[in-house]
Order: structure tokens, then sequence, then C-alpha cells
């Protein structure tokens, strides 16, 4: 299902070569709930960045439901991430001028879904987060933690092959994190493929398989 | 498409201050060019229709040099037989002084024909007009206008008095009503004496009119125009003159006309051209301002791509904005001209000029707002679109 074998990427800093990601290898089979944990600087975006399509690696292959990504343009990339990715933020990434219901359309508008089959998914997704009557809510209207189930709401509404987390609950509070952390293991439970990166232990112990990052390197976590 | 156009009008309103803005340099731009436009069309056409009242069905011709085979009544008369020519009318005036009892007056005399009456248009009041008998046999007879007969007169009614006109003594045969817009009253000053008499009997009258004609107008023929008429008089003076272009002068009122138009329509599309380029000035406002946008939002350019937004689509949403932008500026710029146009028909409605909105330049400003929203927003949208998602998402945290 997600497939990296000898991931690297290196970034030219000041004319010397930083190896963000080392020959990482990585397999995530569907249904999976595997936390990717490591301290800042370790390459966690980075990975984060190339399993979610966002950026391509310099060496190393990364097969994504068997696809090849390396071999796609950006535009294609903007429709793999579309379908079958999922993204939830730190900081959330709502658009602001929008409502939560029409962010959580956005994905679908993208994939030019028909109008009427939008608003059924949206209104079933929205559920689902247990936002149904907070639909016309602009996110300043709506606190961190609702504001980051919209965004989970926009990440699933596709339904996605990943849903991809990066530091979900490091905006919230405990209590409002511990809430996020059920929802992802609702998702999970209903057989959602997810990825948390998180620098967070506690919150990487909750996921079934844990994976350290270090200095671009990949080691599994026994629990 | 329809969700990109809802989302580029939320954009818009979502700052109605800094659109407004943004769009007054269109809407400017815009109001320049209709109202311009719409003036000098207004006050072009209204002088082409005075200038078309006038009397165009007539083509006036002046001889300078009749190279020795000059113009006699029998030729003009012979003239009329020609393809395209209707009728033909020799002309020759001179001032003198007119008598009756012991009024006297100045009055302008126009020597003859028959035909002058109908290639002028005269209406005749009273009596008959100048007869071709008269012309033949030099009758001292005169046909008066209104202001001629009650001036030196006293009354209109006076057809069968005898006045002197430098000394020579006419009857009066008929009364001519005076008119206000024919070509020789808006020429001379509005209430002249006029006397019509043979054009042989003002030979006798005056020294500068000689047999050989220097002055004639023409009619066109039934069922024919003036340009038909004009070119077929000068196959004819051609012919007679040598092909000399020089001895003569062909004009007809449609050449006035056509003068006209074409120094109206090079100020219509002078002062066009200076309205598009505030049109253009304000297009590089929206370009301004479309730029501003991208950096603004940045990061929702990230957020859309990551979900899944392809180049074209985001392309799409900054192009569409700037359109939008454009057309409610060219909108509102319309709106502002009409009314506008509204007010000064108003204003000048004693001068029954109209200057109406026309619709050909309403077109020309739409086409060429939309054509701005373009080319303005291609460059800040191309901006966006090339945005790298990673980039774009981390853009200011």
């Amino acid at each position: 299902m997600i497939d990296m074998k000898e991931i690297t990427r290196v970034y030219q800093v000041g004319g010397e070569k930083v190896y963000a990601l080392n020959k990482a290898s990585l397999y995530i089979d569907k249904g999976e709930f595997v936390s990717i944990i490591g301290p800042s600087g370790s390459g966690k975006s980075t990975l984060m960045n190339i399993m979610g399509c966002l950026d391509i690696a310099d060496a190393g292959e990364y097969l994504l439901d068997d696809i090849p990504i390396e071999d796609y343009s950006e535009n294609e990339l903007a429709q793999i991430r579309n379908r079958k990715i999922g993204f939830v933020f730190q900081s959330f990434n709502l658009i602001s001028k929008l409502s939560s219901e029409e962010n959580v359309e956005l994905p679908l508008i993208y994939q030019k879904v028909k109008a009427a089959e939008r608003k059924r998914r949206v209104a079933e997704a929205l559920a689902r987060v247990g936002l149904e009557n907070r639909a016309k809510h602009l996110p300043t209207q709506l606190s961190g933690g609702q504001q980051q189930r919209v965004a989970i709401a926009r990440a699933i509404v596709t339904q996605p092959s990943l849903v991809l987390a990066d530091e979900p609950t490091g905006n919230l509070d405990s209590k409002t994190s511990e809430e996020i952390m059920t929802l992802f293991h609702e998702l999970h439970e209903q057989g959602n493929t997810i990825v948390l990166i998180t620098h967070n232990d506690e919150v990487a112990r909750q996921a079934s398989r844990m994976v350290r990052i270090r200095d671009g390197r990949l080691t599994e976590v026994e629990a | 498409m329809i969700q990109s156009f809802k989302m580029a009008l939320r954009s818009i309103s979502g700052n109605k201050f800094r659109a407004f803005l943004t769009m007054l340099g269109i809407i400017i731009g815009v109001m320049a060019l209709v109202i311009l436009v719409s003036l000098v069309n207004g006050a072009t056409s209204t002088v082409t229709d005075t200038i078309a009242e006038l009397g165009s069905d007539l083509v006036s011709v002046t001889i300078s040099d009749d190279k020795g085979s000059p113009i006699t009544l029998d030729l003009l008369q012979s003239w009329m037989d020609e393809d395209g020519i209707g009728l033909t009318a020799a002309y020759g005036s001179t001032s003198v002084t007119g008598k009756y009892d012991a009024t006297s007056s100045t009055v302008t005399v126009y020597g003859t024909t028959a035909s002058y009456l109908d290639i002028q248009g005269l209406t005749l009041l009273l009596g008959r007009f100048l007869k071709t008998t008269d012309v033949d046999n030099n009758n001292y007879i005169c046909v008066l206008n209104e202001t001629a007969a009650s001036t030196l007169v006293g009354y209109t009614d006076c057809v069968g008095e005898e006045i002197a006109l430098d000394g020579l003594k006419f009857t009066v045969v008929g009364i001519i009503e005076d008119d206000d817009s024919s070509v020789s009253s808006l020429l001379s000053s509005g209430d002249s004496l006029i006397a019509y008499i043979p054009y042989t009997t003002l030979l006798r009258l005056s020294s500068t009119v000689s047999t050989s004609i220097t002055s004639f107008y023409v009619s066109a023929e039934e069922g024919s125009d003036m340009d038909t008429a004009a070119a077929a008089v000068t196959a004819l003076l051609l012919a007679r003159f040598d092909e000399d272009e020089d001895a003569f002068t062909v004009s007809s009122s449609n050449v006035m006309e056509d003068a006209m138009s074409s120094v109206t329509s090079i100020l219509a599309v002078l002062l066009g051209g200076i309205a598009a380029i505030s049109l253009v000035v304000g297009g590089i406002g929206i370009m301004n301002i479309m730029l501003v946008t991208v950096t603004e939002r940045t990061r929702e350019i990230g957020i859309r791509k990551a979900i899944g937004a392809s180049r074209g689509m985001i392309l799409q949403q900054f192009l569409l904005e700037s359109v939008v932008l454009c057309m409610l500026g060219c909108a509102i710029g319309i709106f502002l001209s009409w009314g506008i146009l509204q007010i000064i028909s108003v204003v000048v409605s004693s001068l029954s000029v109209s200057f109406s909105m026309e619709w050909n330049v309403v077109m020309i400003a739409v086409v060429f707002c939309f054509a701005i929203g373009v080319v303005f927003g291609l460059y800040p949208a191309n901006k966006a679109a090339k945005l790298a998602p990673i980039d774009a998402l981390h853009y200011g945290g």
C-alpha cells in the first residue's frame, strides 16, 4: 500500500549537502495506524512531504497503491493527492473565507463531483467528526478542536487511501487532543489507513505501530 | 467554473473598499470612453442631419476657365437629357438698389432659369416663377422673396406691381416663401432681400455676368443619387474642357457631409484612444492588486494545491477574479456614463442635440475590459499557479 524503498532527499544548505532522508525505507499496509516519531530536524517533515506527494525524492522508489510517484508531473501529482491522500495539518490549514461545509467540499470540487453528490458526502463527513450542526460556521467561529475536526472531515471526504496527519494535536490542549486522537482511533476502526507524524511520545504510542525517525533514517519501535 | 465564479465574487466582496479602489481606474476609463465617444457621435449626427436638411439633392458647379468653349443656356438645357442628370439651372447674382415709390433698399438679384425653383426646392407663395419664355425673351419680370416684397413694396401680396432695380423697371410676377433652412439663407444673413430674374435679363443689369455661364446647379435624375449626378456632370465638363480638372469645381452637399463625418470620426477615434489609455492604466492597477492578492493568499494557494488543485484550477480562479473585477468596474462605469449622458441631455436639451449612449461603444468597452482583465490578470494568476505546494504551505508559518 505504501512502499518506500531507500528514499533519499538531499538539501543544499550553504554549499553543504544535508541528508534530510538517507535511504529511508518503510512499508505500511492497508488499514494500519502508524505513528512516525522524531525530534525536530530529524527529517519528519521531508518524509511527510514525500509521502504526501508534495515533494519528490532525489533517489529511491515510492509506490503508493502500486503507483510509482516519481513518474508523475505536477498536475498528475495534484490529482493523486486529491484522490488518494487526506491531509491533516498542525495548524489546521482551513481556508478562512469558506465555511466548514465549503472547506470540506473543496477536494470534491477539484474531483469534479456533481453538486448533489458533494452535498451528501460533505454532510456525511461532517457527521462523522460530529460537526453536523457547525456546517455554516466560518473557521474563525470555531474552536481549535472544531477546526481540526473540519480539517479531518476534509481529509476523509474523498475516501482516500491514506490519511496523513502532521502533528494534528500540536496546537491543541490535552483534553481536545484526546478527543482528536479518539477520532483517529474511530477512523482507524472504520478501516482508514492513518499515518501520524509527531514528536510527542504519548501521542505516538496510541498508534498500533510506531516508527522512529532520526537523522534521516527509520527504525521500528517495538511496542 | 460556477464554483470558481462564486469564489471570485466572494473574494472581491470580502474586501469591498479595496475592490472599489481597484475598479476605480476601470470605472473612470470606461466612463471616459463611453461618454466622450457618445458626445462626439451625438454632435456628429446632429451636424450631419443639419447639412443633409440643407438640400443634399443638388450639385453646385463653378467654372473658372471656359477654355474658349463657353457653357450656354442651350447647352445646359440639353444636358437635362443626359443620364444621371435631372435638372440644370444656371445662375448669376449681383447686388442692386431696388426702388418702389419712395422706398429704396439693396436687393440681391439672382439671374436664373425656370428649373431653379425645383432644384432649390423653393416654395411659391403667390403668382408664378420664371418661365423659359421669360428667359428666351429677356423679359423684365421678377420674383421676390417675402422679405423683399414686404420691405420694398410694403406688403406681400404685390404681384403685378412694378419695381425698379438699378433704374430698370421690373414687373413682379410671383412671391417666394422665405426659407430659413436653405443653403443660401444659411450662408447669407437671414433676412436678405432677394429678387429672381431671367438669366438673360441679368446680363443687361450686371457687367460682371456674361453669356458664358460660370455657375450652375444640377439636380439628380429621378431614382438616381447625387454621386451619379456629380459624376455625370464631371464627365461632361471634362469632355468639354480638354480633360482639365482645374477648369471647374463640382461640389455637392454630400461632399460636405463626408468631410464632416470623416472629421468627427477622427475625433471619436482620437478621444476613444485617450480613454483607452486610461483603461490600460486601470488595468495596471488591477494587476498590481492581483499581485498583492496572490502574495496574501500564498498559504491558501498551498492548501488548495495540497488537497488536489491543479495549476489550471488555480490559474482559472485568479484569472476569473481579475476578469470579474474588470467586468464589475465596466458595468459600474457604463451605468454611471448612462446617468451622466442623461444629465447632459437634460442640460443641453435646448440645443436639440441628442446624446444617447452608443451601443457599439458600450460593446467596445465591454470587450476591452474583458481583454484587460485577462491580460493583466494572467501574470498574477500564472504566478499563483506556479507556486510550489510545500513552499506555499509553509509560507508565513
